[in-house]
């Protein structure tokens, strides 16, 4: 089955004074995709996406969601996207219930649409309270349940999760996904986390710079960039690559005492390593096996972490 | 148009609530006029007792001293030793024309230089024995009317035909005069503050920017605000008069219907500036600095705690020019002289043209993001 293109961004290119904040960057999503754009600060995530939402404009490059564009068609495409900013601050002293009502008088909502939404984002209990004593996650959650009043087709998530506790996550996660399978809505959302790429979205999109480093699914990136996975330990001996197996063995790194050797596959490696270690006498701490991660990916393409 | 309407209730509605959930502020801006014009209005009535100092150089103090032979020959009354036996008093005037107690400090002409820069004195007499010599600024006039009374004591001599009584007629009094500047003042501070101060709030946090990335009206945010904020007000300028017709028993005496289009269009016409100086920023301090700028000039030369009579004459059709003037005057004109639509009207049409094109520039101006 052919999925239809919702989304279509060619080439757009937004300069500031000092910064290419977005150079030169094409992205089409097509219907129910979930889209992650995952890059360290200043990446331009947000400039991209405000972008999409049309209220930051390209210096250049064209940017159309089910084939309309901004200027001519603000009106219809402010009424099928949902989105939250990267700062959601609500009117502090009213409560949840009140801005909600208040932003649904925006659109022509159904009756009993925002007890559907409060119910949604599980805050139908909360919905008495003022914004401003909302926890970090019920906040969130507030402006997810706003993005989706609307029932927009696709909503755009300016780092939904940041600064939330593993468990608040996941509640978002879970809503997210619960959105993909009843609905099939499309999605583009930035994060700094690669587990939140990983977990929710079918294509990640790293950038840097104002410019895409690269693109797909996490298995493709991995694939791709023939990273598979690595074990990592800390030994006061020199180790070299003649002292450690050879089948499979990528590359073999050292950084002060900490080496990292990247391989193949780590359980047909790791026991003739463990032979060798054994065998050269070499004692190790510290020792760790593990898949490389989005991280690492990017590491090596930058030789800077994600999260600097 | 329904869909409008919606729009505007619900921002109407949020921006009332929230005005009336911050109980500090709510307070402060009901409770400071009260208090000023409570204040002031007690600190300008009743018995009119002050003090006068006067830095007195008795240039040759063993001779003699003109001031204290004369005024206990000509006036029958004497200057009399202080309790702190330093500086000596004398109490001069009537219940009719007020009472003043003039206190003559001794002094060196080097002191008494201070004292006068200092504002402790307002007058300096060199007092010889067989005469006296006054210094001081001529464009002050208290110590003009010091310098005429203390010299009419030391001639004795009450000019003839002439009478003084004491005026003390509702609507002449200082409180009269301040409290329709005051209400004029409120007007134009509530709308400022109410309005840029949540204006670049929302816009700092970025909320201006998530409401236009729905499909909010624009018309329908800007005119809920300027009239929830225009409502507001009125109610603040209720409760002041309120209070100045239950402590001062203050009345109007004009048309209350004229009173209330002139205080709308007052409303409208700051409403209308405060859109265009909350327009563009999203600092809070730059905002402060705009508002001062527009609103400290117009406190103070607008007629509101004084006259701007006293101003040099060239600067008056300038200060005529103010709107907060223009809203002053015209309150004051229906409380004290009982003024009627038609007295009104061309300032009503003055505000309200203001805040139509303020309004107007404000929005095309305006920075949503
Ligand atoms: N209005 C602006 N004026 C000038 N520079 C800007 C502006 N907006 C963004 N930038 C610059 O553009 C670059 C990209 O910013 P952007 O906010 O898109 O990054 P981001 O990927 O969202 O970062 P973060 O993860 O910190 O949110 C940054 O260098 C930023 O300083
Ligand atoms: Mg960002």
């Amino acid at each position: 089955m052919i999925k239809n293109t919702v989304l279509e961004i060619r080439q757009v290119k937004k300069y500031f004074k000092d910064v290419k904040a977005v150079d030169g960057i094409t992205i089409n999503a097509v219907e129910g995709e979930f889209i992650a754009l995952l890059g360290p600060n200043g990446a331009g995530k947000t400039t991209l996406l405000e972008m999409i939402e049309g209220i930051q404009y390209p210096d250049e490059g064209e940017i159309l969601i089910n084939g309309l564009g901004w200027k001519k068609h603000e009106k219809e495409l402010r009424a099928i996207l949902g989105i939250s900013l990267q700062e959601n601050h609500f009117i502090d002293r009213l409560t949840v219930r009140e801005v909600t009502e208040l932003f649904g008088s925006f659109y022509t909502l159904p009756i009993g649409r925002i007890d559907e939404v409060l119910d949604l984002v599980a805050l139908t209990e909360k919905q008495g309270a003022l914004t401003k004593n909302l926890s970090g996650g019920q906040k969130q959650r507030l402006a997810l349940g706003i993005a989706l009043l609307n029932n927009p087709k696709i909503i755009l998530l300016d780092e939904p999760t940041t600064g939330l506790d593993p468990a608040a996550r996941r509640n978002i996660w879970e809503i997210l996904e619960k959105l993909k399978k009843d609905q099939g809505i499309t999605m583009i959302l930035t994060t700094h986390y690669m587990e939140e790429a990983e977990y929710l979205c079918e294509r990640i999109i790293i950038l840097d710079k104002g410019t895409i480093l690269a693109e797909g699914s996490v298995h493709e990136l991995l694939q791709q960039f023939d990273l598979s996975e690595k074990i990592v330990f800390v030994s006061d001996k020199t180790v070299t690559r003649e002292m450690v197996p050879d089948n499979g063995l990528h590359a073999l790194t050292q950084n002060e005492n900490t080496y990292t050797l990247r391989i193949e596959d780590i359980s047909s490696y790791l026991p003739s390593f463990l032979a060798a270690m054994k065998e050269y006498n070499i004692q190790y701490s510290s020792l760790e096996c593990r898949k490389m991660t989005l991280d690492d990916l990017f590491l090596s393409l930058t030789g800077r972490s994600l999260n600097d | 148009m329904t869909n409008l309407l919606r729009q505007y209730r619900q921002l109407f509605l949020a921006y009332v609530y929230e005005f009336f959930r911050e109980p500090e502020v709510m307070l402060w801006t009901l409770l400071f006029p009260i208090a000023i014009s409570w204040i002031l209005g007690i600190a300008f009535s009743g018995e009119r007792s002050q003090l006068v100092n006067v830095a007195w150089i008795q240039q040759q103090a063993t001779t003699g001293s003109f001031v204290q032979k004369s005024f206990s020959v000509q006036s029958g009354h004497t200057l009399i030793k202080d309790s702190n036996n330093v500086s000596s008093s004398i109490i001069l005037g009537s219940k009719s024309e007020g009472v003043i107690r003039y206190r003559f400090i001794p002094a060196t002409p080097k002191t008494a230089d201070v004292m006068m820069k200092k504002g402790e004195a307002i007058l300096i007499v060199n007092d010889y024995p067989d005469s006296a010599n006054f210094l001081f600024d001529p464009g002050n006039a208290a110590a003009h009317g010091a310098y005429l009374q203390i010299s009419a004591a030391l001639a004795g001599k009450p000019v003839q035909g002439v009478s003084v009584t004491k005026l003390d007629v509702k609507g002449l009094r200082y409180i009269d005069f301040f409290v329709p500047g005051l209400l004029a003042m409120g007007i134009m501070s509530s709308c400022m503050w109410g309005i840029c101060f949540g204006m670049i709030e929302r816009r700092s946090k970025k909320l201006l920017r998530r409401m236009v990335a729905t499909p909010m009206k624009k018309s329908a945010f800007l005119a809920s605000i300027v009239t929830a904020r225009v409502i507001l007000s009125i109610f603040e300028s209720a409760v002041l008069y309120l209070f100045a017709w239950l402590y001062f028993g203050m009345q109007i005496t004009g048309s209350i219907p004229a009173l209330f289009l002139t205080i709308f269009a007052g409303n409208l016409c700051f409403a209308g500036i405060a859109i265009v100086l909350s327009s563009r920023t999203a600092k809070s301090e730059v905002g402060n600095g705009l508002i001062n700028m527009v609103t400290l000039p117009m406190s103070i030369c607008s007629g509101v705690f004084f006259s701007y009579h006293s101003f040099p004459d060239w600067i008056i059709p300038i200060i005529k020019a103010m709107p907060l003037t223009t809203l002053a005057d015209s309150v004051r004109c229906i409380f004290l002289e009982g003024a009627g639509f038609m007295d009104v009207a061309p300032a009503i049409a003055l505000l309200t043209g203001i805040g139509v094109i303020t309004f107007s520039l404000g929005v095309k101006i305006f920075k949503w993001y």
